[in-house]
């Protein structure tokens, strides 16, 4: 039973990593609330007055933060729908008896573990260059012209990358969890006479979609912060065609130094994390009573 | 009862299978090739697969010519730093929501998740501004500090799942036999827990060597880790690809032979332990 004495010592075991988060989390944010309501450009030192919501009306009525928004959205359920239904099929693939399974999966999980700057200029300069790059290669020895990926499908491409990098997140996970799916359960259905389309939709499928729900939401918040990539291959171009939120708030405040209208992208992209956050926490709060 | 799988299915799959695995790898691979070829050859078309001349000189360039000792040194200290920070603040906080959990246990779990779905440009300029002002800005302290601060709700959540699984029984029988405080940590309580912040400090050293938010807004030329080297060939002159092949898998590799090594905690680390 835990005692008094112990609940105290236990309360100052836990406390310094909640006073670090605390801070790091409200300091922050708490200036960026404040400097979203100013009129602050780096260029323009001296006065900061205080214009109220002018620079969230600046932002959002800018055209760049509807194109923006767009890709965001974009990149984000495009590589959702290409690493969650390519992951289930995978994970379907390498549930199965296969011979050298161990380093099949090494094999499908390495992209992962590359960092986005390396994987966006190999998959830029190695791949989708249409000189010097493979897909060109491989385009011209079938009698087509090259295409030039990055500056005719921007956005496409760069889903591709990011989906190259996430799909092994998505296929461990989806694999993590087929794995457990009790053999007993689907020799019965077998027995029962279910074939092999009414196992999988009424079994597989269902112990799948808490799994897949968490591979969701957890690609989501990584997703609406896809950054290295954009800025290593296309720049947000050509053009907006391939900024996304985050990109286009570095651009305000690091690159037209508008700490203002900054900051009031940045709340905007908080409060669109933020209702993806409510749905994944809940799933999450609840596995902990479980 | 293990089911029967005909050979020929068996064979089938297995093909399939790896042709797929290979598909998905070619990219690291096709990179890997690139790096030991001469400029000359890593354009060629139609692309030499195997046999080129094999050479060393991308990777004796590479290292002497762009400080990529600094590089991968900056790399080693911010995540490996950062990892062992964290995990200082993290365990007994961890230990003691485990094993002596109160009523708000639960909130302050929770709450230590949502800081991580905080959107980095929420804070960018802030904390941009802050490091310009301290003189943190391009320092290889400035960035272990985020680094912690960031990856700390995984730590303390992946702790947090492993102790869990530490029976709360045994530590009464130790009681029970007369085991001191001092003698109960030691010998029943490190052994126990020894696996689970092992691999905690693996997927985290992963996960920050390869974050590429902060470290490419908050460095230059000093603290810059490997990210920041390898973007810096996105605007080349001349002919690069085997020496971007040659830098990349520089910073690559020792994370792939990290990574491979850790792809059970990877699940459980990465859904919070949701999915186990």
């Amino acid at each position: 039973m835990a005692t008094q004495h112990s609940r105290a010592a236990a309360r100052l075991m836990i406390s310094p990593a909640v006073i670090l988060l605390l801070l790091w989390m409200i300091v922050p944010l708490a200036m960026t609330v404040y400097f979203s309501f100013l009129n602050y450009n780096l260029l323009m030192p001296g006065a900061h007055n205080f214009i109220g919501f002018e620079n969230y009306k600046y932002f959002v009525t800018n055209p760049a933060f509807i194109t923006a928004l767009i890709n965001t959205l974009v990149l984000v359920g495009g590589v959702l729908l290409i690493t969650t239904v390519g992951g289930t099929l995978l994970a379907l693939l390498l549930d199965q008896p296969v011979w050298g399974q161990g380093i099949v999966r090494i094999l499908v999980i390495a992209p992962f573990f590359v960092m986005p700057t390396v994987s966006a200029l190999v998959w830029k300069n190695m791949f989708m260059n249409p000189v010097n790059g493979l897909f060109g290669w491989i385009a011209t020895s079938f009698g087509f012209a090259p295409f030039d990926f990055l500056s005719q499908a921007p956005l496409f491409s760069i889903i591709l990358i990011v989906s190259w990098q996430w799909l092994p997140f998505a296929t461990l996970i989806l694999l993590t969890a087929l794995q457990s799916l009790d053999s007993e359960q689907v020799e019965a259905a077998e027995m029962d006479g279910a074939g092999p389309f009414a196992r999988f939709f009424h079994i597989t499928v269902p112990h799948l979609s808490r799994a897949a729900t968490v591979v969701i939401l957890i690609q989501t918040i990584f997703l609406l912060s896809v950054f290295a990539e954009i800025l290593v291959t296309t720049n947000g171009g050509p053009g907006n065609a391939s900024t996304n939120l985050t990109y286009l708030v570095y651009a305000q405040s690091l690159l037209q130094f508008d700490v203002g209208g900054g900051s009031a992208g940045g709340i905007i992209a908080v409060i669109l994390a933020n209702i993806v956050a409510i749905f994944l926490m809940r799933m999450i709060g609840k596995n902990l009573d479980a | 009862m293990a089911r029967k799988v005909t050979t020929k299915r068996r064979i089938t799959v297995t093909v399939i299978a790896w042709i797929i695995a290979l598909l998905i790898f070619f990219p690291i691979l096709w990179t890997f090739l690139t790096s030991f070829k001469t400029e000359g050859e890593a354009v060629a078309t139609p692309p030499h697969f195997f046999f080129f001349h094999w050479t060393l000189e991308n990777y004796l360039e590479v290292s002497e010519r762009s400080d990529y000792v600094l590089y991968f040194f900056n790399s080693v200290v911010i995540s490996v730093g950062s990892t062992i920070i964290g995990l200082i603040i993290a365990i007994p906080a961890a230990w003691a929501m485990a094993f002596v959990p109160g009523k708000r246990t639960k909130d302050v779990l929770m709450w230590m998740l949502s800081t991580k779905m905080l959107p980095p440009v929420g804070v960018l300029i802030p904390i941009y501004l802050i490091f310009k002002n301290t003189g943190l800005m391009d320092t290889r302290t400035g960035l272990v500090i985020v680094m912690t601060l960031i990856n700390l709700p995984i730590i303390v959540w992946m702790l947090y799942t492993y102790f869990k699984e530490i029976p709360g029984e045994i530590l009464e029988a130790c009681r029970m036999d007369g085991a001191t405080l001092k003698e109960e940590v030691l010998y029943i309580l490190t052994p126990m827990a020894v696996p689970g912040i092992a691999s905690t400090l693996l997927l985290n050293v992963i996960l920050a060597w390869n974050e590429a938010f902060w470290t490419l807004n908050l460095t230059a030329a000093n603290a810059a880790p490997l990210t920041a080297f390898i973007a810096s060939y996105s605007s080349p002159e001349g002919l690069f690809y085997a020496k971007l092949s040659a830098a990349s898998m520089m910073a690559i590799a020792p994370i792939l032979i990290l990574g491979w090594f850790s792809q059970k905690q990877l699940v459980r680390g990465l859904t919070f332990g949701a999915v186990k």
